[in-house]
């Protein structure tokens, strides 16, 4: 049942980035952070107060940010880049590609600001593709957490991962899903309520939205099963599997381009497991535009209600 | 492998180089001539005498690093790699067929003693810098080295670099220029002119050394001063001939990016000699 998440707000999970970072310094004296003049919008500038000598100030130069990045990587730092990810992933998907991506090195790439959830400042800041560019590059594993505690734990293990990571965090806050004993595992997708009639599938801040648009289909009787993909490359083709399987319609929703991000992969897992009815919720060929982070969520149809209309046109169908 | 100093030994070295450079060219009927032969002996003078680094142990973590960021010029790194022993001369002429370990354009993913894979212009810089960095976390005495292409610096990233080294006082990289004043399209004076070069880096804060790049003794003074440099990045700006040795591909933009007839080829065997 979806109700039993409370859904208090938390801390953004670009707060919660940061402050794993310092951990991961304090136990780690090979962890190494590079920032482009946004550390105290990313949060690295605590990671860069407390370990100055292993925080590198590469100025509003994305590209050669990350190459520097790449080279640290490459001399067995665990080094991560960090920027919005309008910028992190647009000015260095060169360098990601050739230095990291093809190279096989290890970098971990953080961007922050992601979605259209940013607000104010509006589309030239906002990033509704970066999911699409980062899973395009081979080799590399993305992770985007929902909330605080699953990017704190999912930051920790990304250190360790054997190959090059991106994560995506956003700027505002979000609710809490997670409680303190919840596991993480990069790859393995989290159900988190039981349900028959349709499967919510998300990433992001839009898992939150969807437990509310489960909650809303559930008093109409319908059973919802939702699941949080906080890794969206390599995807959990078996938690996938099953659930067209048992549900036999699935809703996938994220605040990325409709058709170009998760749902699009989403797709051609259950294409070639258990083929079932699909719709796709996400921000539909465009850039959005400024405002509070709520209007322009509400505005772009980024909320649970929203969702919960998708969901209502996928149950239909399946009957 | 041999490591000398003695200029002689370094010039017949330099010999061989340019022979298995036309060689492997000219069997894979492609592949980036000129921009090969202005580099051999930066190449040479830097895995013969100046840098630390052992065939036998390639992942020694004190080793020097060398970045040929004007990837095009893989030929001449090949048959370095493969004098020093790194790789397997008699494989040389697989260059750019399928399966082979010799690439179109540096792979570490078949070479794992490369520092990088290059071949998209105008990122080595970067990468080396964060060696760079890493060796001086580590307080280590490795010293990194990357070759750019005159052309090559017409990419915007090298100046993010450029900005990078000086303002961080990254002494412990070297970038050597190949200036051979051509590229693709004609002379780089014609296509985007980039001087002035020593004015350029001297501004941007690095120790700038002007040599003649086909000069063994004029390259080893000009590494022994950039090592001598502290609290600065230097950079050689080697003054060079695009298809040195071969006097029909000396200055001639056609030898950019196409490979010899078999005529041609025996012809330069013949000049190199």
């Amino acid at each position: 049942m979806a109700a039993k998440y409370e859904l208090k707000l938390g801390a953004a999970t670009r707060e919660a980035f940061g402050k794993a970072l310092v951990e991961l310094g304090k136990e780690n004296e090979n962890v190494v952070v590079c920032d482009a003049d946004l550390s105290k919008s990313t949060f690295t500038h605590l990671f860069g107060k407390e370990f100055p000598e292993r925080f590198f100030s590469c100025g509003i130069a994305e590209a050669n940010m990350v190459s520097i990045g790449a080279g640290l990587a490459s001399s067995g730092k665990i080094a991560f880049v960090a920027s919005f990810s309008a910028f992190v992933l647009n000015k260095g998907f060169e360098q990601l590609r050739v230095n990291v991506a093809y190279s096989g090195i290890p970098l971990k790439v953080v961007g922050t600001h992601s979605g259209i959830s940013i607000g104010e400042d509006g589309p030239s800041q906002m990033s509704v593709e970066d999911l699409s560019l980062a899973c395009s590059l081979a080799g590399f594993t993305v992770i985007s957490p929902a909330d605080e505690p699953s990017m704190f734990a999912l930051v920790k293990q990304a250190a360790y991962h054997p190959g090059p990571v991106f994560i995506r965090a956003g700027r505002v806050k979000v609710p809490v899903i997670y409680g303190p004993d919840q596991k993480f595992v990069i790859g393995k997708g989290i159900q988190l309520t039981e349900g028959t009639d349709i499967t919510l599938i998300s990433t992001g801040l839009m898992v939150a939205e969807c437990l509310r648009a489960a909650e809303m289909l559930e008093a109409e009787g319908l059973s919802v099963r939702v699941i949080d993909l906080h890794t969206v490359k390599p995807l959990d083709r078996e938690l996938i599997g099953k659930a067209a399987a048992e549900t036999g319609c699935i809703v996938v929703a994220e605040e990325h381009l409709v058709d170009s991000g998760l749902g699009v992969r989403v797709a051609q897992v259950v294409a070639e497991t258990s083929p079932c009815v699909m719709e796709f919720h996400g921000v539909n060929d465009t850039y959005a535009e400024s405002g509070l982070p709520e209007e322009v969520l509400v505005k772009y149809k980024m909320t649970g209600a929203d969702v919960a209309v998708t969901a209502r046109r996928a149950y239909g169908r399946k009957k | 492998m041999t490591r000398t100093s003695d200029l002689s030994e370094l010039q017949s070295i330099a010999r061989t180089v340019r022979r298995d450079i036309i060689e492997m060219i000219g069997t894979a009927k492609s592949g980036h001539p000129g921009g090969s032969l202005s580099a051999v002996e930066i190449l040479v003078t830097l895995y013969f005498d100046v840098m630390k680094h052992d065939p036998a142990n390639p992942t020694w973590a004190l080793r020097d690093r060398f970045i040929l960021s004007k990837g095009h010029a893989a030929p001449v790194l090949y048959s370095v790699l493969a004098e020093t022993g790194y790789t397997p001369k008699d494989q040389l002429n697989t260059l750019r067929r399928i399966g082979s370990i010799y690439q179109g354009h540096p792979d570490r993913r078949f070479i794992p003693a490369l520092e990088a894979s290059t071949g998209s212009l105008g990122v080595g810089l970067s990468l080396g810098l964060g060696m760079a960095e890493a060796a001086r976390l580590d307080k280590s005495p490795s010293r990194t080295y990357v070759v750019l292409g005159d052309g090559e610096i017409q990419e915007g990233q090298i100046w993010e670099a450029a900005m990078y080294g000086g303002f961080h006082k990254v002494d412990n990289i070297v970038a050597i220029l190949d200036n051979n004043r051509l590229q693709l399209d004609g002379w780089v004076k014609d296509i985007m002119g980039i001087e002035p070069l020593a004015e350029k880096w001297t501004a941007f804060g690095w120790h700038v050394i002007e040599v003649d790049g086909h000069d063994i003794v004029a390259l080893q003074a000009a590494f022994a001063e950039a090592e001598a440099t502290k609290g600065k990045p230097s950079i050689l700006i080697a003054h060079t001939v695009k298809g040195k040795g071969v006097s029909f591909m000396e200055n001639n933009p056609k030898y950019h990016g196409v490979a010899p007839t078999k005529e041609e080829v025996e012809l330069a065997l013949k000049e190199i000699g």
